[in-house]
């Protein structure tokens, strides 16, 4: 693995696994984050793509961006197609079909893949503990299809199918918990990032591969295009959105909840919402209300961190041979 | 030494999956279909099948872990009936141009509304422009036969699709049937391994299932066209071997004293076992009357089709499903337009009959016959005719 | 090289419209789209190699004498890295054709 010789990317290796020449929008957030992430991996993982801008920007027949083995079928099934894989390779070992040692599988999605219309085939993959990891490039909307709101669209947000007018201020619903849902399916590895800390998403996607059995990224994704905001500033927003509280991020290892970064005070959620055109018509009334909620949030976030589980201990009869939960 | 048992249908089918020796079979139950899935669990509980179970949590995630695991270049296998077939559709049209080979069993069920757990073809028509190989059993042993016969032909690197075994549910899924199983050292003589050439393997990256912008697109589909009408010939390939191999003939078309019929009655599924009893019986009075009985559904066998009816001056065709506010049977629309520009063609009446599980009695299909010669001669105001229905 | 799309004819195409050529897309000049580019002060360079890892395209790479400089062939002039850059080596200007 060849490393840049220089100062901070040193950690870095130089060999992309994502190439240049897809054709994401101008300053894309998930691009990077997709680069990034995939630079934390080696060669020895198949990727499975859901519908949506990264897989769109990345294979235009006759032509794609990848140097990983790579499919995509269809929007709803990148964890069903995970599964599907992770099983057949399992199978083919058993049964002692030549193939590449310690093979990964990956799955990964936008977020309207991923909590929309994908939530059950995640779920599903998820409770029957397939040795995958499910990564979701959160950009907050349905982006490739004109951006268009999600159930991971934040509060306020405007967007296509959200817009402000008269009767609206956008978005009506709080953005869904999917990290938390990806918790309470109690797999051992859950963690969030985004692509302004780049060694901390890295060695997280690192951590989440190699951890055996189910594993869940989830990473905000600036979109400039969708979230109206200059192209150039998409790591700025990122940073922002950790550091007011709105998009905490932490690591979830065998239920231990665990913050990744400490904030000794919350920035106010303006400056986070004030560079983005998308919220750029929220009162202040509504600013409060989320400036409230996100404390809420944050405040229950770090209970849970500084909450360790004690595990009770049992007293079996018929001594200690478990079943081990796939 | 081949076996001869009697034994549920259903579980004969898992027992011929086993025989096939997949690597993944992912499955969700569903009625009539469920004690396929459940036999095939329990095979894998005990050791006997070699597989992973991938107990999933809806037909479309059953469909797509099919594809990721034939993607992956294992042997494949699912079942699924009537709605599940429908839920999984997207994920079926798939299936065939990325020329994944999955091979499944369909119990037909009618499609709600209402539900309906009994037979009908109404799911086997939803699936008819999917692209996949579609093969038709009418009784147990064919089952079991074109089961085995299918992971031959899917597989095949000439052939490289989905093939879908279409088998009545209830009405074969759950009688118990005599059936003769080949050996499992049979079957692994017939059956080689699967090879797929293209497979997701981190050694050799391929990048699978891009989008097409119109450029490219009608390329792809008259490819994919092309490559399933030129599978035909793998088909009559593999069951000529089987033959060899085991003793039983398949063809697209069955022939039933149609040769040189002036009457002959066309079906598909088990009911033409039934139709066979009536065929029978009025040869006997001596009536001049016949039989054809679809086996291959896709590809379409034209030529065999024309073949087999040259002579024919009354084509009567039972469907089990209706094409709603359009031709009605969609299976007489399909014999209609093969013989729409043959200057001789046989007068063909559609009957649409068996819905819902209704079933139709060897004096019912002699009403049906008689009915339909008539209708031949005097011509009808409808399209096609109901049969059995209360006025 | 892989062929232009209208080059496939249906007999050509892979089966199953598979492609067996990875990272094809570098034949793509993204470059096309920019309407800025990056303009390089290599004096103040510390050869850090952040633009590099920031970059969306993944187009940074090192010149010959180890400074990191965008390959205009595919940069969009998103201007992430002269963003980041914090000795300011990189400065955007406008893409006069």
């Amino acid at each position: 693995m060849e490393k840049y010789a220089v100062y901070v990317p040193r950690l870095v290796k130089k060999k992309e696994n994502f190439a240049p020449g897809h054709r994401a929008c101008i300053g894309c957030g998930e691009a990077l984050a997709m680069r990034q992430a995939f630079k934390a991996l080696d060669n020895n993982v198949i990727v499975v793509n859901a519908t949506g801008c990264m897989e769109i920007f990345a294979s235009q027949l006759p032509l794609t961006s990848w140097y990983l083995p790579w499919i995509h079928t269809l929007f709803e099934n990148a964890a069903a197609v995970a599964s599907g894989i992770e099983a057949g390779y399992k199978a083919m070992k058993r049964k002692g079909v030549p193939l590449p040692e310690n093979t990964k599988v990956v799955a990964i999605g936008g977020d309207g893949a991923t909590s929309d219309i994908g939530l059950q085939a995640i779920s599903g993959a998820l409770e029957r503990g397939h040795d995958f990891t499910y990564i979701c490039f959160d950009n907050e909307a349905y982006m490739n299809t004109g951006i268009q709101r999600s159930s991971a669209t934040p509060f306020g947000a405007a967007t296509t199918t959200s817009p402000v007018g008269k009767k609206s201020f956008g978005q009506f619903s709080w953005k869904k918990n999917m990290p938390e849902i990806a918790a309470a399916h109690n797999i051992p590895y859950v963690a969030t990032a985004t692509h302004g800390y780049p060694f901390d998403l890295m060695e997280k996607v690192r951590k989440a591969v190699d951890t055996p059995g189910p594993a869940y990224v989830h990473i905000l994704s600036v979109c400039p295009t969708g979230w109206r905001s200059a192209t150039d500033t998409v790591n700025r927003q990122s940073r922002l959105a950790v550091q007011t509280g709105i998009f905490p991020l932490y690591e979830v290892v065998n239920s231990q909840y665990k913050m990744s970064i400490t904030l000794p005070k919350l920035r106010p959620v303006k400056d986070y919402l004030k560079i983005q055109g998308r919220f750029r018509h929220l009162s202040d009334d509504i600013i409060q209300q989320i400036q409230e909620r996100v404390e809420l949030e944050y405040q229950k976030l770090l209970e849970k961190a500084n909450n360790v589980t004690k595990r009770a201990k049992s007293k079996s009869k018929t001594g200690t041979a478990k079943a081990s939960a796939r | 030494m081949a076996t001869r048992v009697g034994v549920e249908v259903s579980i004969a089918i898992a027992d011929a999956v086993k025989l096939a020796n997949p690597d993944v079979v992912a499955a969700y139950p569903i009625t009539p279909q469920t004690h396929i899935v459940e036999h095939l669990a329990e095979l894998v509980a005990n050791g006997e099948l070699d597989a992973e179970y991938i107990p999933v949590e809806s037909e479309h995630s059953a469909m797509s872990a099919c594809l990721g695991s034939a993607a992956a270049g294992a042997r494949t296998f699912t079942a699924t009936a009537s709605q599940g077939l429908a839920l999984m559709n997207e994920v079926v049209y798939v299936a065939a141009p990325m020329r994944l080979p999955i091979i499944m069993a369909v119990a037909n069920r009618a499609l709600s509304a209402p539900l309906s757990i009994w037979c009908d073809h109404s799911d086997l028509m939803s699936v008819r422009d999917t692209g996949w190989i579609q093969i038709v059993a009418e009784n147990g042993q064919q089952c079991v036969d074109n089961i085995i016969c299918a992971f031959r032909i899917g597989e095949d690197r000439r052939v490289l699709l989905p093939v879908m075994v279409h088998l009545d549910g209830f009405t074969l899924t759950h009688v118990i049937e005599p059936i003769t199983f080949p050996e499992q050292s049979e079957v692994d003589k017939f059956l080689p391994p699967n090879n797929f050439p293209l497979p997701l393997n981190p050694d050799k990256p391929v990048a699978m299932g891009d989008f097409a912008p119109p450029i490219i697109f009608t390329e792809t589909k008259w490819a994919q066209e092309m490559n399933i009408c030129a599978s035909k010939k793998v088909i009559m390939e593999v069951w000529d071997k089987y033959e060899k191999a085991f003793g039983r003939k398949y063809s697209p078309v069955e022939k039933h004293h149609s040769d040189g019929a002036k009457v002959v009655l066309m079906t598909m599924g088990s009911v033409g076992e039934t139709a066979s009893v009536a065929i029978d019986e009025m040869r006997d009075e001596g009536q001049d009357v016949g039989q054809v009985r679809l086996r291959l559904w896709r590809p379409f066998p034209f030529e065999e089709l024309r073949e087999a009816l040259k002579d024919t001056e009354v084509l009567i065709v039972l469907d089990r499903a209706i094409s709603y506010g359009g031709p009605g049977g969609p299976l007489a629309s399909e014999v209609k337009a093969a013989f729409y520009d043959q200057a001789k063609k046989p007068r063909i009446v559609s009957f649409v009959g068996g819905l819902g599980g209704r079933d139709i009695t060897v004096a019912g299909f002699k009403d049906m016959v008689k009915k339909g010669t008539e209708i031949a001669r005097t011509g009808s105001k409808n399209e096609y005719e109901i049969y059995g229905v209360r006025e | 090289m892989a062929k232009s799309e209208s080059e496939y004819t249906w007999k050509n195409l892979e089966i199953g419209a598979i492609i067996a050529d990875p990272g094809s897309a570098r034949q793509y000049e993204s470059g096309t789209w920019r309407s800025q580019r990056p303009t390089y002060d290599f004096k103040k360079c510390i050869k850090c190699g952040l633009c590099a890892l920031y970059c969306p395209e993944g187009c940074i790479g090192e010149n010959e004498e180890g400074y990191f400089e965008a390959d205009l062939f595919y940069c969009k002039g998103c201007g992430i890295c002269a963003r980041e850059c914090w000795p300011r080596v990189i400065t955007m200007v406008e893409e006069v054709e």
